[in-house]
């Protein structure tokens, strides 16, 4: 196909360097330089996709962020597939495959076209409200059917091929949107010296200025640009971000900044460069020069491939070389438009006619237009289009001088292309999303950006200043002036200036009346999109949703991927007149980012799989890897879970590893229990109010397990303290909860005591711990140190000392989680590998056994020991545990929980008690989470007594066990409670004390 | 993201730095025992949560690990100041009810 | 009130959609009403909805600052469950999951209501411990509830990562097949509509500025736009600006408003049936009818009115996503936003009477607000027309906080949303 609709001469396209690109199957050709959007243009595309709701033919009505129709899948392999790209916003590269996002079965021939044309008339605003509701099991099958119609484009079904990365960014001023504004302000501030970073979301940075064809100082404008350019790319201190949005203005001058590195050249990013960028930028100002959209006029079919915004008309022709048609017709409401007439008849194409629906204008711009015989018709408006899958003419009336109504004519003009505007809206977005609302301004016709506590300063059309000297100039001014608020004393550039023609004063017109009432007249499509109709916002506003967002809402204005960029402002103006209200009194809807949509892979950066979260593994991590440990994730640490030989099952490693560490000895790589070095004259009394038992007489040398409550008196965490001195203690925590009690004991000591002399740090990841466990402990042990005596005499249970082990200096800690004989042995890091190699030397004649958490689980649970987290849960406190024995009531200082735990509802009776539990049938295993009954035959709901937090089958005993929460429990010893189980099961236990083995404790006391 | 300037490191910092610890100028009561559940439950539970000037206790969790209080506006989200531990508030709702 | 059905539609289409009736009133306000609703978001129009159907007490207003359902309502996830851990909050909301159930035809209005099912995925062991923990009480408290293994997972979700090679790996997931998602205005919408029809005024753009009490006890409020309205008694049901409220009536409550906030994808083709959360890895996300994938993650940790949250949380959320549906990574996010949510020390509502006689007050739903919208009405409605509350509200007195009998439901189930 060849390039219908490409001019001979002028554009910034390069027509030396063609580029072949599919859409909707079929091959053509454009030229390095176009959009997607001017490539289908130039190739005569009207028809690139269907209306939402009624199926429509759709073409191309714009030129950037605002397209609301041109919306494809792109993406040559699964694995590059990218939903809804805006053809207006992607250039064409060799190779690169569209489809468009709706029709079926294709574009030119659409069912639902042909079926909404019937039936369109049944979906006003809200009929899914109002209808499907029977009968009321049906509506997740009439909704099987409306998700079809649902959705643009579709997710890749295989993972990306792509990655992406983050920059962060300090920057003094940060300019949004390189038009004329934008340059001239980076100018001013680049030349004080201060750093900035202009981004601009278009492939080339220039703005307006690259599809205008006013001079500047008697020069191309596009030269102006150029060596502008040139001069911020020679600053260090400047960076230039063209094919970057800044999509997201957040608290305290923070901004994101969305960088299609890739885009533009291939399908897939090339090899270790990364597809896209999100720059996170902390600007101390940030100057928004962002423009404004052009408004279309809302009017009868104001959808056919044909009809676009005026001013997207001269960017085809002027900077891309394409006039989109043969016979214009202009709609406008003011002067600025009549640029596209004479932009089109430059191009050597026919202008049918200016219709412009103020009644008394004349000015520069008048004369201009009858100087070139172009017919001018005034106190007119384009009521309808004509046409289906292109315009073919143009139905024009007389209205009257508000613009309400017609007041006569209805001829129709002959035209395949009807441009209109009806004004300009800055382009405020940025500015909402910290909250500040817009404000209408009647000169502008549009809003402008409110009051904000940013530090924020706005220039050009988007502050409503539209003429190009006057953006130049306030440009140059506001860059300034960010960059002196920024610290670098600053003047204004001095600006160039092209010739000024004065513009009459434009209309406020929105939607153009039609001879109907828009209820009956052609569809006037306020946003294409959503297929959002000026009788749709009518009708929601007479059925009472009289809120501008009630408005949106019901009739889903600007819900589409443009996010109402075009339309909204035509709605709100029509759903003020329907209510008899001003704009301002209709109120405004506020924009959140993101200002154009941001890939997910963009905003995640790096932060997927294993850098998701920080990954942390013990010293000896790879040696559990070498013996094929299963892994328990704990926090971020990754824990063995158990050691299966090969061939065996789970239960029976874990009936190995319990076994061999009772009968003989085992060892634990306990090195991710959080580890807090507490120093300080008041690190004993500190430790008294943060524990519930007593601190004050432990001797140097000692150690003891402690309770963590909140001052609800709930139990958190738990572990052993050790003094190392009359004032330095080495406190553990769990493995999960050691950053969260280093804060807390912060808090404490900074917000509560800040008398107290005493100082924290983590030491967690200094020390690698490994616990031997059994009774051939010791004398594993003895095999490896010869300056620690082992006597159970003189190293006793609860002592902890200081050696050597396995010729490194070590911390022998005598404490057991097992019940076991047992000592923790803690060496520097870098040494755990060594020291655990050494044991395991020593340790195969007594089948020394590594074992992990799980048979850790078990062998404490035989004990009755508990674990934070999982036999507790937030809701019990010490004496819920049974672990009265853990609290010192009469501490001196009231400690922390003690106040807690004697609420009224914490002394009451029948609160959840922690006990044993052994099953009738000592062969099954009580599932974890299984909940306690009396009765098991009570109808729902069923009284629950609590729950199982722990549950084993334990080799050493022969039967299973379990550790649960029981309402009274401790006066419940030898009852039977039920746990029916949701396979039907209903499993019978007797409560008993929660250790089941050893009780007196005479295992480790050898 | 705030922009946090902790009054201890000297230096404004990004938010990712910091935690939120709830309201500032919370005093543990002297005597806990002698507290009536009323009182202790509102000690424990019950927080000023008010639409504008909050004064609030963040840590610079990874940094120097402080505790310290800001005085932010829950509205607009704008920080008024950071103060250590132990300083009274400039701003204040007596003396800045606008914001 | 007009009825709506497909014959309706059909009826006014042929008169181009023309004599369609106002959905409710827009009325001045009485001197004085038997009940005043302070706030008009999902949760005080179910109130109204009730008090008139349930308890037959009409002479009622609804008195909204803003627009009806401009609050949380609008700001929602739309997810709707009612598989708690604790049997007090189970129980309240497995009541309003019964109450959701039939809702669209008794307000006649189509809630859009799609019980498609939410899985709660479990990544940890302890996860997978708690997750058993809640399906059993689930179960015997008449909550349809499954655990499932990784397995099960990915059945129910083929595009979700369920390999061994994420970051925390899935390892289960509790199941709710009732659960699912509702359309979020609509629910606002017909309730307002449905309280109107008898007799409720729904009095918009009219902002509390003082609650007055006399002898310790509210007589009504004070407005901005219509001065004093008397009410004989009066509901707060006003979310993350509850505690503005209560500073008015003099007394404090247990909470935070914290900025809650959310996002949607561009709309895409239906690729996601059911509704996925996950604490662990912190991210959910189901799909719209329109076709936006809906995403969402906890509060940012500060207090905040502004109805927008920090970057960090958005970020980490996608990342949660794309951690969890790899796939994703070239979708685009649209628009993100949010909302104020009243959050309780233990994660559950305050259903209560107040220190002021005749003022009541329905906050704290913290994050888990709109799935309730029905039942929390309800049993407000009982609660407001009784003066005492009802039996499923009592647990969640205020004064909970002062006895310690508290029903901590992120402990044990770490439930968000």
């Amino acid at each position: 196909m060849t390039q219908t609709n490409r001019l001979n001469t002028g554009g910034r396209i390069d027509r030396s360097q063609p580029v072949t690109f599919q859409f909707n199957g079929q091959s053509y050709q454009g030229y390095r330089g176009d959009t997607l959007a001017s490539a289908l243009l130039a190739n005569g595309v009207d028809v690139v996709g269907r209306s939402f709701k009624y199926s429509r033919p759709r073409g191309i009505v714009a030129a950037g962020a605002e397209e609301p129709n041109a919306v494809f899948q792109l993406g040559a392999t699964e694995a590059t597939q990218v939903p809804n790209v805006r053809a207006t916003q992607q250039d064409i590269f060799d190779g690169l495959v569209a489809q468009p996002t709706s029709g079926w079965p294709n574009l030119n021939f659409d069912f639902m076209g042909t079926f909404s044309k019937v039936f369109g008339r049944m979906l006003p605003p809200g009929f899914y409200y109002k209808t499907f509701m029977f009968p009321q099991a049906a509506w997740e099958t009439y909704e099987k059917y409306i998700r079809k119609a649902a959705g643009l484009g579709r997710s890749p079904r295989v993972k990306d091929a792509d990655t992406y990365d983050h920059m962060n960014q300090h920057t003094d001023v940060l300019i949004v949107g390189a038009g004329p504004t934008g340059l001239a302000a980076a100018l001013s501030a680049a030349r004080a010296g201060a750093r900035v970073i202009l981004a601009d979301e278009q492939a080339e940075m220039g703005g307006s200025l690259l599809a205008t064809r006013d001079q500047l100082d008697g020069q191309a404008a596009a030269d102006w640009v150029k060596a502008t350019l040139d001069e911020l790319a020679g600053y260090d201190h400047v960076q230039l971000l063209p094919r970057s949005t800044v999509n997201g203005y957040h608290d305290h001058n923070f901004l994101t900044i969305h960088q299609r590195r890739t885009d533009h050249l291939a399908d897939k990013a090339p090899d270790n460069i990364s597809r896209q960028r999100l720059h996170r930028v902390r600007a101390k100002w940030v100057l928004l020069a962002t423009g404004a959209h052009e408004r279309p006029l809302v009017y009868g079919n104001n959808d056919v491939p044909g009809c676009m915004v005026a001013s997207a008309v001269s960017t085809y022709i002027n900077q891309y070389a394409v006039a989109p048609g043969r016979r214009l017709v202009l709609m406008t409401s003011n002067d600025y438009a009549y640029r596209t007439a004479f932009d089109w008849q430059d191009a050597g194409r026919e202008v049918v006619a200016i219709v412009d629906s103020r009644h008394d204008v004349s000015g520069r711009y008048q004369e201009e237009a009858r100087r070139r015989g172009i017919k001018l018709l005034l106190g007119q408006g384009v009521i309808e289009a004509r046409g289906n899958k292109r315009v073919d003419g143009a139905v024009v009336a007389q209205l009257d001088p508000t613009g309400d109504k017609v007041v006569g004519g209805g001829r129709v003009l002959d035209c395949d292309t009807i441009a209109t505007s009806g004004g300009w809206s800055p382009a405020l977005h940025l500015s909402c999303h910290t909250g500040s609302r817009p404000v209408w301004d009647d000169e502008v016709i549009g809003f402008v950006p409110g009051k904000t506590v940013q530090q924020q300063l706005v220039a050009g059309a988007v502050a409503g200043t539209f003429t190009l000297n006057e953006c130049l100039k306030e440009g140059a001014q506001k860059g300034a002036e960010a960059a002196a608020l920024a610290g670098f004393p600053s003047q204004a550039v001095k600006t160039p200036s092209t010739e000024h023609w004065p513009e009459a004063k434009p209309m406020a017109l929105f939607c153009v009346p039609h001879k109907k009432r828009n209820s009956r007249a052609p569809k006037q499509f306020v946003d294409f999109q959503t297929d959002v109709t000026a009788a749709a916002i009518e009708l929601a506003t007479r059925e009472g949703f009289e809120s501008i967002e009630h408005v949106k809402r019901y009739t889903a204005m600007g819900f589409g991927t443009d996010q109402g960029k075009l339309g909204n402002i035509n709605g709100m103006a029509i759903a003020a007149k329907s209510m008899n209200k001003t704009i301002p009194e209709t109120g405004t809807t506020i924009f959140r980012p993101n200002y154009t949509p941001v890939t997910f892979g963009a905003i995640a950066g790096r932060h997927c799989r294993d850098l998701f979260d920080p990954m942390r593994y013990s010293a000896m991590h790879e040696w559990h890897v070498k013996q094929g440990a299963e892994f328990e994730d704990v926090g971020q640490w990754k824990r063995p879970w158990y050691f299966p030989k090969p061939g065996e099952t789970m239960q029976q490693a874990l009936d190995r590893e319990c076994l061999a560490t009772r009968e003989s000895v085992g060892i634990l790589d306990a090195s991710t229990l959080g580890k807090i070095d507490i120093q300080g004259k008041d690190a004993r009394e500190f430790l008294g109010r943060v524990y519930t038992n007593a601190w004050a007489k432990l001797p140097v040398g000692k150690c003891r397990y402690g309770l963590m409550c909140h001052e609800d008196g709930m139990v958190f965490d738990d572990g052993v303290t050790s003094c190392m001195g009359e004032n330095h203690f080495v406190m553990t925590t769990t493995t999960g909860g050691a950053a969260g009690v280093l804060e807390w004991l912060e808090f404490y000591h900074q917000t509560e005591w800040p008398e107290m002399e005493v100082y924290m740090n983590t030491v967690t990841d200094h020390w690698a711990t490994m616990t031997i466990a059994g009774p051939n402990a010791r004398k594993l042990l003895s095999e490896l140190t010869d300056d620690i005596n082992l006597d159970r005499d003189s190293f006793k249970f609860m002592d902890w000392r200081q050696g050597t082990v396995a010729g490194v200096p070590a911390r022998v800690f005598r404490i057991s989680f097992t019940g076991e004989l047992s000592y923790e042995i803690n060496v520097q890091a870098n040494y755990g590998l060594h020291v655990w190699e050494k044991l395991f030397e020593h340790g195969a004649k007594y089948n020394l056994t590594p074992y992990g958490t799980e048979t850790m689980h078990i062998l404490r649970a035989e004990k009755g020991f508990i674990i934070a987290g999982q036999d507790t849960d937030g809701s019990v406190h010490p004496y819920d545990l049974g672990m009265s024995w853990a609290v010192k009531e009469d501490k001196p200082y009231s400690f922390i929980g003690k106040r807690g735990m004697k609420r009224e509802d914490c002394v009451r009776d029948y609160r959840k008690q922690l006990v044993g539990l052994k099953t009738k049938d000592p062969s099954i295993v009580l599932p974890e989470g299984a909940q306690a009954v009396d009765d098991p035959n009570h109808p729902i709901p069923v009284p629950m007594l609590g729950h199982i937090t722990s549950s084993y089958y334990s080799a050493n005993l022969g039967r299973s066990i379990a550790l649960g929460v029981v309402k009274g429990g401790h006066d419940r010893m030898g009852e039977t409670v039920y746990y029916p189980l949701t396979d039907g099961r209903v499993v019978e236990a007797e409560i008993c004390s929660t250790i089941f083995l050893d009780p007196k404790g005479e295992r480790q006391n050898v | 993201m705030f922009y946090i300037y902790c009054p201890y490191c000297g230096e404004h910092r990004e938010e990712e730095e910091f935690h939120p610890k709830g309201q500032a100028h919370l005093a543990r009561p002297e005597n806990p025992d002698e507290c009536t559940d009323e009182e202790w439950g509102n000690y424990l539970y019950f927080r000023d949560n008010p639409r504008g000037i909050h004064h609030e206790i963040w840590v610079h969790a990874i940094g120097c690990r402080k505790f310290f209080n800001v005085t932010r506006d829950t509205q607009t989200y704008e920080i008024k100041e950071s103060y250590r531990m132990g300083a009274t508030p400039e701003v204040t709702h007596a003396n800045d009810p606008l914001s | 009130m007009q009825k709506y059905s497909g014959f309706g539609l059909l009826k006014h289409a042929l008169t181009y959609h023309e004599n369609w009736q106002r959905v409710w009133r827009s009325p001045k306000p009485k001197k004085k009403y038997d009940v005043i609703i302070v706030g008009g978001g999902g949760h005080g129009l179910a109130t109204a909805y009730y008090l008139a159907k349930e308890h037959n007490i009409t002479n009622v207003a609804v008195i909204e600052k803003g627009y009806l359902g401009g609050g949380n309502t609008a700001r929602n996830t739309t997810i709707v469950r009612s598989n708690y851990l604790w049997d007090e909050s189970a129980w309240l909301y497995e009541h309003a999951m019964k109450l959701w159930e039939g809702l669209s035809q008794d307000l006649n209005y189509n809630l859009m209501f799609s019980q498609r099912g939410v899985l709660n995925l479990g990544h940890t062991l302890q996860d997978m411990r708690d997750i058993h923990r809640r399906v059993n009480a689930n179960r015997l408290n008449g909550i349809d509830s499954y655990a499932l293994d990784a397995q099960g997972v990915q059945e129910i979700v083929p595009i979700l990562d369920c390999s061994s090679n994420a970051r925390y790996p899935v390892l289960g997931a509790s199941w709710q097949p009732r659960a699912g998602v509702a359309r979020h205005d609509a629910v606002a919408w017909g309730f307002a509509r449905a309280a109107d029809a008898m007799g409720v005024d729904l009095i918009q753009q009219c902002e509390v500025s003082d609650i007055l009490i006399e002898d310790g006890a509210t007589v009504g409020v004070k407005t901005k736009q219509h001065g004093t309205i008397l009410g004989e008694r009066v509901g707060c049901v006003v979310a993350g600006n509850s505690g503005v409220l209560a500073e008015m009536a003099g007394f404090k409550l247990p909470i935070e408003s914290h900025p809650l906030q959310a996002l949607v994808s561009e709309p895409i083709r239906p690729i996601l049936d059911t509704v996925v959360m996950s604490n662990h890895v912190h991210g959910y996300i189901s799909q719209s009818d329109k076709g936006d994938l809906v995403i969402g993650a906890g509060i940012d940790g500060y207090n905040g009115y502004g109805q927008r949250g920090s970057y960090p949380t958005v970020e980490h959320t996608l990342q949660a996503i794309v951690e969890m549906f790899p796939m994703f990574s070239r979708v685009r996010m649209n628009r993100q936003w949010g909302g104020i949510v009243d959050t309780c020390p233990d994660a559950c509502p305050i259903i209560s009477d107040t220190p002021v006689e005749n003022l009541f007050f329905n906050c704290g739903w913290g994050t888990g607000g709109f799935k309730a919208t029905p039942g929390s009405g309800h049993v407000f409605a009982a609660t407001l027309a009784k003066g005492v509350a009802h039996d499923l509200a009592k647990p969640f007195s205020m004064f909970r906080f002062h006895n310690g009998a508290l029903v901590d439901e992120h402990g044990a189930a770490g439930v968000a949303h």
